[in-house]
């Protein structure tokens, strides 16, 4: 039986979140909370090898206490279980803390054989946690994959992106894989999962229930710390072309022969 | 306004809503266009479970009624009425089925529409045969354990695409309106076949077609109900399924009047957006008024039929005249705010109209609901 | 009540301007009376309130934690890792010595690069002629395609050996794989994509600045206690170091203990998929196609005139959608990142989500038949009209000169 883990993360939705640039305040207004887009396409690959394999789904998320929503927005996809790590101790958290947590109750959890993330979270865009949990927990990596060409006998292969076109990679289990959007579509979750989920039990994980050390955990277990936020340069709204078609032809191509 | 919905409810809209915005809107126009039949859209409401709401849970239906069925439908029609009506026309195709059919009827045939694995269609209209019913000219003569069907229906929604028909024919022409009779036929019985696919106005993405039948072997034990009942067959699944095109309406108008609001907000015309000017919001107040009272009413209706109360042919004539006649009159306002740019096919808000068109027609003309109306409330006071 | 025991509101400070809950990206703060207060179930101690308090009254207390593999009084020296593909080096690590130069000017240290292959000491030179004062290389044939097992084993024993301050290295697929597995094995702090570097004087550190949320907010980082100060950049957000082959400067050969050398993946197959057209990632120009193109036949105007321009074609999220063109042509939030010298929008409206892929572009023209379509806010020129009319009178145009 194939025991998958997908680590999903709540994120603001990043389209809504902005600075006012008059201000140079952020606007907040109604930001709705989600389960990091790039995760979802996880969640839907995990619900795959678990429909051609036979095995068992545990999605795993450290945050606030309402994380718990997209916990239980992945068991209505059909995933069977969430556990949530929350803790106090746990804010402040950059990568470094972030996938020490992670790995720290991927171990709580006992054996698995997949661990799933997504890409990277639309909120810090940093694509590091992934890789991170597979140093802490000792075992390969795989990134960037578009494709799982095989599973069979402890032994997995997959297509990963590169710049060029792909690598076909092969592992061994246990193994960490972050995938990209190429993978699959998501599932929408389907009423009789929506019901389950209603009723599942979140299985919920502080820092006394994991093998921890203080000092890699939260703000003091974070290597770097934002000093700073501001608002992106703006554009200047340009010039606006008028005139006959002929004539616009011509700025055009004057404003183009002049970038080449 | 609240509807004080259950938290089953809510969760019911909330998927359509998803299914609606994620994956009708990306592809309504280019539907619209190529009238090209939704089959992924199909997958997608039957893997959500969405397609057995109003069936009972030992069909594998989820136990809900008429009220859950407008909840769905109503929420897809904000983003396509032509994809919804698919989706809404399988249960009416479906409805006969529940409320005539016998036991083994009923455990062959409604696990799969509850699931989406096979889709519904209802048959009675003809060329001759539209608002007067009682009119077809399809035969269906008993020959030993089968009946044979002789005839043509036209405007069959969900025609060719469906598996599961039910059909109404004359088995006694003599016995008048008692001399019709409800029978389910499936797709690629021997003398079954289709004829045209019509080329529409609106719901275009809903495929709209001719059944032709030639010496179609039908097995008696296809009949619902009894021989006779045909009609009566009719008339108590288009009391159950007058809602349903409500709901569609009211989802069409709202979906319209949503894009008219934000644009609204957007255009600016003499040096403002247009929406600070009264003669602007005096359309836009009305239609809003409009569609709520429509909505009240048809929610209300839905209500009553599902918990069995009374006679609900007038109500539910009601929801299904004054939604339907709503949405023609939001949709046409909408497409005037919109102005020129309401005119182009580049712009959403012309299909809308279009498809709000076909609510004031089909499954029951609004002249034919006011007739029901009118015989009803006639009746109540003859009764005092 | 539980409080978190690393940050506060310190009451005799705060006057009550609100400047703080406006910064808040989690909604954390509140007011209660006349004082912020913050709530701790939501606070995610991400520090941005801090920088908006004029006052000072926001304390966020932050504890040295673990230590980092290299230590802060031994840490010296800029360091490039510099990447390889086909034992040829790429010019996203010529861009990075650019910056490495800079950075170690400032520092007045000394900059090295580091590569790994199966064949590299010609191209090392290369690495000199564009800044570096050392290269380090490890050659093997193992090393010859990247490999995140073995290259992050072999480069953390390095960097303990060599204990470097400052660490560059390119956001690309390989440094998005390395870099993150380099930074857990050092015990050090990492940022990703930065599009801006630069050492704070008085501190002697390296600020590294980033967008997130989608782009919608820039983030200046700092690593403070711990060494390597470790970021990634973005291909083409710095120029390319200029060459000078009079450069000289020093190669070292490295040879990494075996066990090292063993790899826990295995390379199968490496599949070029040459496009047509090019990849728009790289590209100087791109023409980019939104739902106003009207159909999927239409699109060849769009390939037309990025023909005639020597450009890329892209895509809007709609029609990537509606299945017109593949994903890989994709612009913005949910597809790739561009910054071209040219991005000409034809038919795209420019949601939010679409810009956030192409507003750093150098020159962006929009052509789109509404007036109020939000592309206007960020092109540098902006035609109201028909597509159909304005792009094939422009190739005609291009196609004319170059008679």
């Amino acid at each position: 039986m194939l025991n998958i883990v997908v680590c999903i993360k709540q994120v603001p939705d990043t389209t809504d979140v902005k600075i006012d640039p008059k201000t140079n305040t952020l606007i907040r207004e109604g930001v709705e909370s989600i389960m990091n887009p790039f995760d979802r396409y996880a969640v839907e690959e995990a619900l795959r090898l678990k429909e051609q394999h036979e095995g068992k789904i545990t999605v795993l998320t450290m945050g606030p206490p309402q994380a718990e929503s997209i916990l239980r927005e992945a068991i209505s996809m059909g995933v069977d279980e969430g556990v949530l790590l929350s803790d106090r101790a746990f804010a402040g958290s950059d990568t470094w803390a972030t996938s020490y947590t992670l790995a720290s109750g991927i171990k709580a959890l006992g054996e698995f054989d997949i661990i799933i993330c997504g890409k990277q979270a639309a909120d810090g865009d940093t694509a590091q946690v992934g890789p991170g949990i597979s140093v802490h927990l000792n075992i390969p990596q795989l990134t960037y994959v578009k494709k799982v060409e095989k599973l069979e006998n402890d032994l997995i292969t997959v297509e990963r992106l590169i710049e060029e076109g792909y690598e076909v990679i092969e592992s061994k289990l246990p193994c960490l894989m972050t995938v990209v959007k190429e993978i699959n579509e998501p599932r929408i979750p389907s009423l009789k999962g929506m019901m389950r989920s209603k009723k599942a039990e979140i299985k919920k994980l502080s820092a006394s229930d994991l093998d921890v050390k203080a000092e890699y955990l939260g703000l003091d277990g974070s290597p770097t710390q934002v000093v700073k936020i501001f608002s992106p340069p703006h554009r200047q709204k340009g010039e606006m072309l008028e005139g006959e078609v002929s004539d616009i032809a011509e700025k055009l191509f004057s404003v183009i022969k002049e970038i080449k | 306004m609240d509807y004080l919905l259950t938290e089953e409810q809510k969760m019911m809209q909330d998927l359509a809503r998803k299914i609606a915005d994620e994956k009708i809107r990306p592809v309504a126009k280019e539907l619209d266009e190529t009238c090209k039949f939704p089959y992924e859209i199909m997958k997608v409401l039957a893997d959500s479970d969405l397609f057995g709401v109003y069936l009972p849970e030992e069909y594998g239906g989820f136990g809900g009624g008429v009220f859950e069925l407008c909840l769905i439908t109503e929420e897809l029609s904000k983003a396509c009425g032509g994809i919804s009506v698919c989706y809404a026309a399988s249960a009416l195709g479906t409805i006969p089925i529940l409320i005539m059919g016998n036991d083994e009827q009923k455990k062959k045939y409604l696990p799969d529409l509850a699931s989406g694995k096979k889709l519904a269609a209802f048959a009675v209209t003809e060329p001759e045969a539209g608002s007067d019913a009682s009119a077809i000219q399809t035969t269906a003569k008993k020959e030993g354990d089968h009946y044979v069907l002789n005839g043509m229906k036209h405007f069959i929604t969900n025609g060719e695409i469906a598996d599961t028909y039910v059909i109404i024919a004359m088995t006694n022409k003599s016995k008048g309106a008692r001399g019709a009779t409800a029978f389910i036929v499936e797709k690629g019985t021997k003398g079954f076949t289709f004829g045209k696919k019509e080329d529409k106005l609106g719901i275009r993405a809903s495929a709209t077609s001719e059944l032709v039948f030639n010496d179609c072997k039908v097995p008696a034990e296809n009949v619902l109900g009894k021989e006779g009942t045909g009609f009566i067959a009719t008339m108590r699944t288009f009391d159950m399924s007058r809602p349903g095109v409500a709901a569609q309406a009211l989802g069409i108008a709202q979906g319209a009047m949503d894009l008219t609001v934000a644009y609204a907000i957007k255009r600016r015309q003499f040096g403002k957006p247009i929406s600070r000017f009264q003669g602007i919001q005096f359309m836009l107040a009305d239609m809003a008024t409009e569609i709520e009272a429509a909505r009240a009413l048809v929610y209300s209706t839905a209500r009553m039929i599902d918990a069995k109360k009374g006679n609900v042919a007038g109500v539910s004539a009601m929801s299904k005249m004054y939604a339907s006649d709503v949405a023609m009159k939001v949709t046409v306002d909408c497409v005037q705010i919109y102005g020129g740019y309401g005119y182009m096919k580049d712009y959403p808000i012309e299909k809308y109209m279009r498809d709000a068109k076909i609510t004031q027609i089909y499954e029951g003309t609004n002249q034919i609901q006011r007739n029901i109306i009118a015989a009803n409330l006639l009746k109540k006071f003859r009764k005092k | 009540m539980k409080v978190l025991k690393n940050i506060q509101i310190l009451e005799d400070k705060c006057v009550g301007c609100q400047a703080c809950l406006g910064a808040c990206p989690y909604g954390a703060i509140y007011m209660e009376g006349k004082k912020a207060k913050i709530d701790y179930d939501k606070c995610t101690l991400c520090g941005s309130c801090i920088s908006k308090c004029k006052f000072e009254a926001i304390k966020i207390e932050k504890k040295a934690g673990f230590k980092s593999a290299v230590s802060l009084e031994e840490a010296k020296g800029v360091w490039v890792l510099a990447e390889q593909k086909n034992n040829k080096v790429q010019s996203v690590s010529y861009e990075l010595l650019n910056k490495g130069r800079e950075l170690a000017d400032d520092l007045r240290v000394e900059l090295t690069a580091i590569l790994l292959g199966s064949d590299i000491k010609e191209e090392a030179q290369c690495l000199i002629h564009r800044g570096a004062d050392k290269v380090i290389i490890i050659e093997d044939t193992i090393l010859n395609h990247y490999q995140s097992g073995t290259y992050s084993a072999v480069i953390a024993e390095i960097i303990k050996k060599y204990k470097p301050e400052i660490i560059l290295s390119g956001a690309t697929t390989i440094g998005r794989s390395l870099v993150p597995r380099l930074a857990i094995k050092l015990n050090t702090g990492l940022t990703a994509d930065c599009t801006a570097l630069e050492i704070d004087k008085e501190k002697k550190l390296l600020l590294q600045t980033r967008p997130a949320f989608g782009g919608n907010i820039m983030a200046t980082i700092m690593c403070q206690n711990h060494r390597p100060q470790m970021a990634t950049v973005r291909h083409k957000v710095f120029a390319e170091a200029i060459e000078d082959q009079k450069r000289k400067g020093e190669i070292i050969e490295e040879k990494p203990s075996s066990e090292l050398l063993c790899s826990d993946i295995i390379l199968k197959d490496i599949v070029e998929e040459i496009e047509e057209t090019i990849n728009i990632t790289e590209a100087d120009i791109i023409v980019a196609a939104g739902r106003g193109v009207g159909t999927k036949e239409n699109l060849s105007i769009i390939e037309e005139l990025a023909k005639a321009l020597d450009g890329a074609v892209a895509a809007s999220r709609s029609i990537v959608d509606a299945g017109w063109i593949p994903y890989s042509h994709q612009v913005g939030q949910t597809g790739r990142t561009v910054c071209p010298k040219l991005y000409i929008a034809c038919g795209i409206s420019g949601q939010i989500q679409h810009l956030v892929g192409m507003q750093s572009s150098d020159v962006i023209i929009a052509i789109n038949k509404n007036p109020d379509a939000p592309i206007f806010k960020v092109a540098n020129y902006g035609v109201v009209g028909d597509l159909f009319k304005i792009i094939p009178a422009l190739i005609k145009r291009i196609q004319s000169s170059s008679k």
